[in-house]
């Protein structure tokens, strides 16, 4: 099953900003009774968005200056609390595909990983800037670059960070472990007569 | 120079290096629930794959179950298709399930200990970020999300790479009336929610080596809220009086061997970590958050913050943010601040000795008027036992609801939840916005003695003073 090599992304911006923008607020759990990922499309950051009856809270995402982004650009330890994968699948289902943020938090930054959505990290002072223009100039295009370990645009361009594992995973296509951990099977099954189980 | 539990660990469960760079590593033990299962199992089915070793993954339903009524079909039709996948692809693919007729079933992070699954020295994963919990039995225990679920259960094993090792010591002893709660509160505040990216947390000094099981095992749940997607504490005499007798635990001769094994884990002595943080035991009151954030927090004897005494800018526009969202006022005392609902359960405060030492305090006392009060054991195990004991009918007496076990009002994926702007006095590990299902209600987290005295005085109040603890 080839993977695509996922080096660079471009389009649009959307600021979501906020400190420890937990996973409740990503997606509220009342959406997560479902045993698809298929419907989560219009879910994502929900509360945020829009009040009891439905109507707008005014949220960037909402904009239609930001419609169609591509980038959110987030505040620091992004994705923190539930391990819900239902948040980075709601924000993937609904065209991001790229994060930059202060940090993530780790199980977050993993399950986006895992299904082919870079979490990259910039400094505060950067992503002020960057969302500063982006305001400013919503068309802005931006790209986030996999191989330069950049976040540009015509006018600007910051450096982001990613550790190398997923960097590379990214990059090369393997993003989806689960085709390398099938490749040791008589490695995996020594530890597994060697290791100790539960047993009743 | 030593090595920690969390190296030793790993090492024992490596497979080899993947790659890109990252670890394989073996899992021992699989827990898994309905809400992160069930797209898992699809994805399996799409690559047609089947379970490696199903006699490694354990299940319950906690999520999405009622704790009023737990009879079948449920009034929420979701809940029921969610449940019928989990007992489809468990009797699939031969995974133990606990369900609702096996007098075993309950929240996840309370099953695996209670029945003797989770065991020191192994790699224990489920889809679900509390998991940490069971780092309080000497294991290396971590949340997942769902296509690492589909990698354990095809293959398992998983792509990581290991986190850097902080050694977060409570030295002294607590006083009267400070809980684990309270100990992980305020490693919390301390550190901050996002102090631990990129750490496994291992508690130790004299205070949590003084701390019994049940303790432990919520500190380790609360590990996730300072962003250490793990917490342990070395595996002592305690841990193997706990184990011994459970039914999933080793017997008879394997038991010796066992508990040799697993004194083997045990950090070193020298040790080499990469942080070290020591907290004095005195330093920590009974402790409440005020805010949107778990490190929100302060002692019963404080007042609100104001944005002016966050760290820096963004603080300063948190602090203001979780100020109106809980519509607090600086400076405002914490005591006294009136509730509506006080909440006793879920994974980090649902166990027995929670309910143990909450009930003797409400005996012959009544919840205040207007408030509504849960209290909800977090396994059939421990509601039994609360039964046979004459907790729950102490509990029932004074007014409390007392309910089957689940996961309940600590998240929204059940009927129990909050109504509007609700203040809610609660057990449970979250308080962000919306946590508890209204996207407008407020969650103050806090010990089971300080839900308890919030219930009968219908106020955030001190325990030590309404239970006369000193």
């Amino acid at each position: 099953m080839p993977l695509n090599k996922i080096i660079s992304i471009s389009g649009k911006a959307v600021p979501v900003p906020g400190a420890d923008m937990d996973t409740d607020r990503i997606i509220p759990a009342r959406f997560l009774k479902c045993v698809t990922f298929d419907e989560l499309a219009g879910t994502m950051f929900h509360d945020e968005r829009f009040n009891d009856d439905g109507s707008s809270k005014g949220h960037p995402i909402d904009a239609p200056q930001h419609a169609g982004a591509a980038i959110i650009l987030g505040g620091e330890n992004f994705g923190c609390g539930s391990s819900r994968e239902h948040a980075p699948q709601a924000i993937k289902r609904s065209g991001i595909r790229a994060i930059v943020a202060e940090s993530f938090a780790e199980i977050f930054f993993g399950n986006s990983s895992g299904i082919g959505l870079p979490c990259v990290c910039a400094t505060r002072e950067d992503i002020l800037a960057a969302t500063e223009l982006t305001t400013q100039k919503p068309d802005t295009v931006w790209t986030v670059d996999l191989h330069s370990m950049t976040l540009s645009c015509a006018e600007a361009s910051y450096p982001v960070r990613m550790p190398a594992e997923p960097r590379e995973a990214l990059m090369q296509g393997r993003w989806d472990a689960v085709v390398e951990l099938m490749n040791a099977p008589e490695a995996v099954a020594a530890l597994a007569a060697k290791l100790p189980r539960p047993t009743l | 120079m030593g090595k920690t539990l969390y190296r030793k660990v790993w090492e024992a469960h490596t497979v080899g290096t993947l790659p890109d760079g990252r670890t394989q590593l073996f899992i021992a033990t699989h827990l898994m629930h309905e809400v992160t299962s069930p797209q898992a199992f699809a994805m399996l089915r799409e690559l047609n794959l089947p379970v490696l070793h199903p006699e490694r993954t354990f299940a319950t339903v906690d999520h999405i179950i009622p704790t009023d009524n737990q009879c079948e079909p449920f009034a929420d039709p979701r809940a029921a298709t969610m449940l019928d996948a989990l007992r489809r692809n468990c009797k699939e693919h031969g995974i133990r399930l606990f369900d609702l007729a096996s007098g075993r079933q309950g929240i996840v992070h309370m099953v695996g200990p209670e029945l003797g699954i989770t065991q020191p020295g192994m790699t224990i994963v489920c889809g679900d970020s509390h998991t940490a919990t069971h780092g309080a039995m000497g294991a290396v225990a971590m949340g997942i999300g769902t296509t690492q679920v589909r990698d354990v259960l095809a293959t398992q094993t998983l792509a990581m790479s290991p986190l850097k090792v902080r050694n977060v010591r409570v030295e002294g002893t607590l006083r009267p009336g400070v809980t684990a709660k309270d100990v992980a509160l305020h490693i919390i505040g301390r550190l901050g929610a996002n102090g631990g990216l990129g750490y496994a947390y291992e508690f130790g000094g004299s205070a949590i080596e003084n701390m019994e099981m049940d303790g432990r095992l919520t500190l380790c749940n609360l590990a996730i809220e300072g962003a250490a997607r793990c917490g342990y504490i070395n595996p002592d005499e305690k841990t193997f009086a706990y184990l011994k007798g459970r039914p999933y635990a080793p017997k008879g001769a394997d038991w010796d061997a066992a508990v040799e094994r697993w004194k083997s884990f045990a950090s070193d002595a020298d040790a080499e970590y990469d942080d070290v943080v020591i907290i004095p035991a005195e330093e920590i009151e009974p402790t409440v958050t005020w805010g949107i954030s778990p490190d929100m927090n302060i002692g019963i004897s404080g007042s609100v913050p104001s944005p002016e005494d966050a760290r820096d800018a963004e603080g300063r526009k948190a602090y203001t943010t979780a100020l109106e969202y809980m519509k607090l006022t600086p400076g405002q005392p914490i005591k006294g601040l009136p509730v509506d609902v006080a909440f006793i359960g879920s994974c980090t405060n649902g166990r027995i000795s929670d309910f143990r030492a909450v009930a003797p305090l409400i005996a012959g006392r009544k919840v205040a008027p207007g408030v509504k009060a849960l209290a909800v054991p977090g396994s059939q195990m421990t509601a039994q036992q609360c039964e046979e004991e004459g907790i729950a009918r102490i509990f029932r007496d004074a007014g409390f609801e007392w309910r089957l076990p689940g996961c309940s009002m600590c998240l929204a994926m059940n009927p129990d939840r909050l109504v509007g702007d609700q203040i809610c006095a609660s057990t449970s590990n979250r308080n962000f916005k919306g946590r508890q299902g209204s996207p407008t209600g407020r969650t103050l987290l806090m010990s089971p003695l300080m839900a308890a005295a919030a219930a009968l005085t219908g106020r955030v109040s001190d325990p030590r003073e309404v239970f006369d603890i000193v």
